[in-house]
């Protein structure tokens, strides 16, 4: 079996984003990159359909600049087999429709029985690429994915998706796209040997000619959305204190961090 | 001169970071109080390659450079100094050793188990009467056909009673002073083998530290690395790799103290502000950040050196001696940017103090790595 993974480069959610005044895009100065955890979650789900199946080959696909192939390889010393990473100047400026039309180009043709993405990149949470990339493919598409089975021999999955206050199975032919939520699995971390082996793995670099893209289909005269306008919004807490005796806040507090915090 | 880490090695450094917090940090304050060796811990760093990563592949090793395991050994120092540690002597002391000094047979027998962690190393030099003064061995070897029959009392033995193999230095001919002692690697299951109780120490408290005791043991010939009277250089050429590791452990520890320093000194409010703002405490700060790069610098430059190939010891022995004194001095002053909570066993930099204590002491102390750099300059 084939299957294809959707990573993507972000900035580490623990990295203070700044914005010049005037830019719309982020400041990547001393920024550290990962691979958003969404995608990670899609990648181990690969790497456990390798051990459960056996003869799994594992691709991984990202879109960025150079830099992203920091997350390839770190897929590689996870275990994918090879890489491709879609680069171009020209996607300078690309909205997720024209990532995800240019990630499904490089998929296409490349026979892939599952394709895995997170449900969302936690940089702009656009929750798109996924979805586009199989409706460009004119795949089925399960989203928000936290339980996956593959019958090879059937050529199905089944998928389990957990909403809000029922849960849903699915059944679905493959070849299909799958966005994988939290609690799919646990992803691990890359072995020493792993990592040792990953810089003679192959990561082939996709341009957009090699796409076969057209100059106005890429960046931002492809995308269908433009970005305004960029800022760090000022911190404006919305604190409450609650007053009274603890017998009668503590209540209270419960019901708001559970309804409103929504942290319970 | 490029002083960037290649991306290999940053994500070598990464993974170790993730794996300490993730694995390492829930249960080391709990490890520190029980003095429990944590075999969890084993497993888990075997499973994550990191035991056995410096040996070769040829042997089921990582093939990584001593580099590289230092960025782990940093990263999980910073997180449980005790877990490192035997992770330390395994790889440094005892099998690298074993792969630089042993023959095909000896490498193929042990480096395999070794390498997987499905045995544990640990190396037997120290005696009551040879510390720092190691050539004084006491423990004997005598020849007797295909076997020696050692005899000894070597102490303070990381991983004594857990590792299940013992590099051990003992006296083949007294007569020859340091030219006289042999190394053997000696399993845990022979007869005569035993073991004292764990020594109850202040730091490290989850590696496990005890007497080797060796009485009429039986080891056929085929278990001496090397030939008779190797024994002194082995060990010397396994501590000068040891230090390395033992040089990350300490910069581990003291970069665990400046974290906790920062970020103590953020949130902790005095006068009315947060004590960072206080030029008494950025002046710590600094200094503690300053000598910590400038420990770290010297300890990769030795670590890389040492990957070249050829004995570096004057290099390592600064390095050695840098790290640890950093990591000394350091975490005495994250107990005291943490005032009275800092005393406390709550906020884990009394840990880190009484764990930086070792570093200047084992594996060689400061003062045999001034001897060693003293005797360099003026040879």
């Amino acid at each position: 079996m084939k299957v294809a993974v959707l990573v993507k480069h972000v900035p580490d959610t623990e990295t203070r984003i700044q914005v010049k005044p005037g830019d719309k895009k982020i400041n990547e100065e001393g920024v550290t990159y990962i691979i958003s955890p969404f995608d990670e979650f899609a990648m181990e789900e690969a790497l456990l359909l390798r051990e459960r199946l056996g003869d799994v080959q594992i691709t991984a696909v990202a879109l960025g600049p150079q830099k992203a192939t920091e997350a390839l390889r770190t897929c590689l010393a996870l275990g994918a087999d090879d890489a491709i990473l879609v680069s171009d100047p020209a996607f300078e400026g690309a909205d997720a429709y024209v990532t995800a039309k240019a990630l499904a180009a490089a998929l296409k043709g490349g026979n892939y029985d599952l394709i895995l993405a997170g449900k969302q990149a936690v940089d702009d949470d656009a929750a798109y690429v996924g979805t586009a990339v199989a409706e460009f493919l004119d795949l089925p598409v399960i989203n928000l994915v936290t339980k996956l089975e593959v019958n090879k021999a059937a050529g199905t999955a089944v998928a389990a998706r957990d909403l809000d206050g029922y849960s849903q199975v699915i059944e679905v032919k493959l070849p299909a796209v799958f966005t994988a939520q939290k609690g799919l699995n646990n992803p691990r971390l890359p072995a020493l040997m792993g990592i040792m082996k990953a810089k003679k793995k192959e990561i082939r670099t996709l341009n957009a000619q090699a796409l076969g893209l057209a100059p106005n289909e890429l960046g931002a005269e492809g995308a269908k959305v433009e970005v305004k306008e960029m800022f760090v919004p000022s911190k404006a807490r919305k604190n409450k204190v609650l007053t009274g005796a603890p017998a009668e806040t503590a209540p209270e507090l419960v019901k708001l961090l559970a309804e409103e915090a929504k942290v319970l | 001169m490029d002083f960037r880490l290649t991306e290999e090695q940053q994500m070598i450094r990464r993974t170790a970071r993730e794996f300490a917090e993730r694995e390492l940090a829930p249960v080391a304050i709990e490890l520190d109080k029980t003095g429990e060796f944590p075999w969890d811990n084993w497993h888990k760093m075997a499973k994550q390659g990191f035991v056995g990563m410096t040996l070769s592949p040829e042997y089921g090793g990582g093939g990584a450079g001593l580099l590289e395991f230092t960025l782990v050994l940093e990263e999980l120092s910073r997180v449980c100094a005790s877990t490192a540690v035997i992770l330390e002597v395994h790889n440094s002391l005892h099998a690298e050793t074993i792969e630089h000094f042993g023959t095909p047979e000896q490498k193929q027998k042990w480096l395999p188990d070794l390498a997987t962690g499905k045995k544990l190393g640990a190396f037997a030099l120290t005696e009551p009467n040879a510390g720092s003064d190691s050539a004084a061995q006491q423990s004997t070897a005598v020849l007797k056909g295909d076997h020696y029959v050692l005899n000894g009392l070597k102490c303070f033995i990381t991983s004594g009673s857990k590792a299940d193999l013992y590099l051990v230095m003992a006296m083949t001919d007294k007569s020859k002073g340091n030219k006289g002692i042999t190394a053997f690697v000696v399993e845990k299951d022979r007869k005569g083998v035993s073991f004292g109780l764990p020594e109850d120490k202040m730091g490290i408290r989850a590696s496990i530290q005890t007497d080797l005791i060796l009485e009429d043991v039986e080891v056929p010939v085929e278990n001496r690395l090397g030939a008779e009277g190797d024994g002194f250089k082995i060990a010397m050429t396994a501590l000068d790799s040891g230090r390395i590791g033992i040089g990350a452990q300490a910069l581990g520890i003291a970069q665990a103290a400046l974290d906790a320093s920062v970020a103590y000194a953020k949130q902790r409010v005095q006068f009315g502000k947060p004590i960072a703002e206080l030029q008494a405490i950025q002046w710590k700060l600094a200094e503690m950040a300053t000598d910590i790069d400038a420990a770290r610098l010297l300890l990769y430059r030795a670590a890389w050196l040492r990957d070249q190939g050829g004995r570096v010891s004057k290099e390592i022995a600064m390095a050695k001696l840098f790290c640890a004194q950093v990591a000394m001095r350091h975490t005495v002053e994250a107990v005291q940017i943490h005032g009275g909570n800092g005393y406390m066993r709550e906020y884990k930099v009394e840990r880190y103090m009484r764990d930086a204590k070792i570093t200047q002491i084992y594996e060689g102390t400061s003062e045999v790595m001034k001897l060693i750099i003293a005797s360099s300059l003026l040879r």
